[in-house]
């Protein structure tokens, strides 16, 4: 029996159409449009003017604050403007516009792709370079690393567990990465090791990437203390509590972080970013963006530059198909619909997914018949048809007490309702109501 | 590249059941049984479904449309299932205007007035049932011997079921191993050969459609077998205590509704608690009310009455028995 987390969850079909297409560059575009606010945590300021020349990795936006990240440029050339640009929230948010003019590299960043396993660095240093360095979580969740491996006094962390889960269907970017950049992977690993003093790290892939898991097995011999554990195909297996509970048996408290439980989770992309930063003194500034669906040409894994349009992405997958209904930027199953094609890629854009016209639209909404089908796939035991109903009557006393902000928004309860009803729709609802009630309690 | 994108928020995918199709897919299962049943009972099975079949559908389509003013909604298969388990509860040789009276009172009353359905608090096939057996308990209570297509419909020869003679044995103060010779064997019983409302001879028959049920995830095992389970132990004790004044506990499971109303009546999604804790407390209460009424109480059988009590008890168990919560009582110790 593979390892799993013990409650709820479900397994949609997992249409991994890129799984063997290789990382390719993709070509520069005309302009890029870098995001401000491309992370949770305070917006970034901006430190360039129209009229600017960047380089490649120049720093444009400054970190506002201890919960917030570095932005750079993306692409060589001049500032345009700096505006607002439809993004993939569907809201028009302050982009720094760049038009490209080639790709002249910042001087202090080390171009050759050569593997350096020897970490310079002391523990503090390498905080500080992830840091300087604009790194968030790349999973999706876009949270500013160096918070997460700066351990508050009294906190001892005894193990890094590393999400290679991709649970979501679709997407490919993380699997591609752990099978063509391993070894950088594996030395990121032991950086965050360091950064960590943990002697344990744990990284967790799900049973449908056995190359991956095979080929990284073998490569941890040489990397003393790093583990490969396969874990059974399961949604939402990727969210930080459940990876935890699957992995060291260990359950977050209600309300609380991994680190209560000695755990530090990052993602795969992460890790290869944190390797780059610190051993090649190179900023975030792109990623592996997986391109897919059923009817798109060419399923693609492409390394990215931040702020590239999505269009010019489904472009180099072999255009957008006649039957395209709906673009998400993410996977199908906590990903963001595009309203525009224009938006630009940002930290936490893992892949764009084309649905054909007949996925678009929801299922027909019926009745609920109380099957309990809801309560028993949610992860964190709570009761989404209850919440819904809550939610309906503004019963925010009771969706507190039912447990609406211990809700990942994993979306199992809506994937699995069927009567079609849109029960995280009403969550998130609830949800935002229940924080503004608690934030306001606390001042 | 003017195309108008569908937006909405995630999930954006989604599973493939769908009501009509949990629906159908119980209907399904109940279809070994049904076959058994026109095996034992002949052209009576035949009538007496298609009769509350036909006539749930027709009284849900008439209320929703001229009643409710709304949209029927009898696809979805749920109006068949309550007139195919209302017949399940009663005898082959019931007369048409009984069964129509019945497929009333279930839809309408059991049904439609509390808004239709997934609101109603009582399973709607039971309400009928319950109100039939106690309107025209002489009609209700007189079992057509089994004796395959050659039973009549309402002029079949009628005999007590296997619990009837038992209960009335027990009461004379005869020794259960005498009884045991009057009637069916256990293995008989099993198939189904004998005397008993149309669709809960058959526990073989039944058996197949809860494995129908559970690999396609209509419904969990945890009602069911909690039910089994407990009058099993329950009418096990009483036998280990005194196996000359109480049947053995294959018996009670046997015979009468046990297997039926376990696996058919008491999950039905609607009127079932939420969370596994406590489908296991309605489990067994289910248990505990079927023996007090076969054991002690007036009538042979109680399930129905079983399931009808626990029924009104959901709400307050689905308050108060809640799914444990991730992270809400934390041991990493």
């Amino acid at each position: 029996m593979l390892k799993t987390f013990a409650k709820g969850g479900v397994h949609p079909a997992e249409s991994k159409y890129s799984a063997s297409s290789v990382i390719e560059n993709l070509p520069l575009p005309k302009t890029v449009s870098i995001p401000i606010a491309q992370h949770i945590g305070a917006p970034s300021k901006p430190v360039v003017q129209k009229g600017d020349k960047v380089k490649v990795g120049d720093i444009i936006a400054e970190s506002a604050g201890f919960v917030s990240a570095n932005i750079h440029s993306s692409v060589f050339g001049t500032v345009s403007k700096i505006d607002n640009v439809l993004d993939s929230t569907g809201y028009k948010k302050p982009c720094v516009i760049i038009d490209v003019e080639g790709d002249e590299w910042n001087e202090n960043i080390e171009k050759l792709t050569d593997l350096k396993k020897e970490i310079g660095l002391t523990d503090k240093e390498i905080i500080q370079k992830i840091n300087q360095s604009g790194i968030v979580g790349l999973g999706g969740a876009t949270f500013p690393s160096h918070v997460k491996l700066s351990i508050p006094d009294g906190k001892k962390i005894d193990v890094l567990i590393i999400n290679g889960v991709e649970c979501e269907p679709y997407l490919t970017s993380d699997h591609r990465l752990m099978l063509e950049k391993s070894e950088e992977m594996l030395v990121g690993i032991q950086i965050l090791m360091k950064a960590l003093s943990v002697n344990r790290a744990i990284i967790g892939i799900e049973n449908n990437k056995s190359d991956a898991i095979e080929h990284l097995s073998g490569l941890v011999k040489n990397y003393p203390g790093i583990e490969v554990q396969a874990l059974k195909v399961k949604y939402p297996q990727g969210g930080e509590k459940q990876l935890i509970k699957a992995l060291i048996k260990r359950e977050v408290p209600s309300g609380g972080l991994p680190l209560d439980v000695g755990a530090v989770v990052h993602n795969v992309g992460t890790v290869f970013a944190v390797y780059e930063a610190v051993q090649k003194n190179k900023p975030l500034f792109e990623r592996v963006v997986t391109v897919t669906g059923k009817s798109v040409k060419k399923p693609s894994n492409f390394m990215v530059r931040i702020g590239t349009p999505v269009n010019e992405l489904i472009e180099a997958a072999g255009g957008l198909p006649e039957d395209t209904g709906k673009v998400i930027s993410g996977g199908p199953m906590m990903g963001k619909a595009l309203n525009a094609l224009e938006a630009p890629v940002a930290k936490g854009t893992s892949g764009i997914l084309i649905l054909p016209e007949e996925m678009a639209k929801r299922k027909p909404e019926s009745t609920c018949i109380r099957c309990a089908k809801c309560v028993s796939v949610c992860p964190q035991g709570l009761e989404p048809y209850l919440l819904n109903k809550l939610t309906q009557l503004e019963k925010n006393d009771m969706l507190e007490k039912n447990g609406v902000m211990d809700c990942i928004e994993c979306g199992s309860c809506a994937f699995t309702c069927p009567a079609g009803l849109p029960l995280l729709d009403y969550i998130r609802l609830g949800k935002s109501r229940v924080s503004q009630i608690i934030r306001s309690r606390k001042q | 590249m003017n195309k108008l994108l569908t937006v909405s928020p995630s999930p954006h995918v989604y599973g493939d059941k769908t009501v009509k199709r949990l629906m159908f897919d119980v209907i399904i299962a109940l279809l070994p049984a049904l076959a058994f049943s026109i095996y034992f009972f002949g052209l009576g099975a035949i009538y007496v479904t298609l009769t509350a079949v036909v006539s749930c559908l027709a009284f849900e389509w008439l209320i929703q449309k001229y009643l409710l003013k709304q949209e029927p909604t009898i696809s979805d298969g749920s109006a068949i299932l309550t007139g195919l388990l209302l017949a399940f509860n009663v005898p082959t040789n019931l007369p048409v205007w009984i069964i129509i009276i019945g497929s009333l009172v279930a839809i309408g009353i059991g049904k439609m007035s509390f808004g239709g359905l997934g609101n109603n608090p009582f399973n709607p096939a039971l309400v009928g049932r319950v109100f039939l057996l106690i309107s025209f308990p002489v009609q209700m209570t007189s079992w057509p011997v089994p004796n395959g297509f050659n039973t009549g419909y309402t002029d079949a020869v009628t005999g007590a079921t296997p619990l009837g003679v038992m209960k009335e044995g027990i009461d004379k103060g005869d020794a259960v191993s005498d009884i045991m010779g009057q009637i069916p064997s256990h293995m008989e019983m099993f198939y189904g050969h004998m005397g008993g409302s149309m669709g809960e001879i058959a526990a073989l028959a039944l058996l197949i459609g809860f494995a129908y049920l559970l690999i396609r995830k209509v419904i969990t095992w945890h009602i069911p077998v909690s039910i089994i389970a407990t009058i099993t132990v329950f009418t096990g004790i009483l036998w280990l205590i005194n196996p000359e004044a109480n049947a053995d506990p294959v018996f009670h499971i046997l015979t009468g509704g046990v297997l039926l109303g376990a696996i058919y009546m008491a999950t039905d999604y609607v009127t079932s608690p939420m969370s596994v804790k406590g489908m296991w407390i309605y489990g067994i209460g289910i248990g505990v009310i079927t023996v007090l009424i076969r054991v002690f109480g007036a009538y042979p059988e109680g399930v129905s009455f079983a399931i009808l009590i626990m029924n009104a008890f959901v709400p307050l168990i689905n308050i108060y028995l809640k799914p444990k919560r991730f992270g809400e009582e934390v041991n990493n110790g």
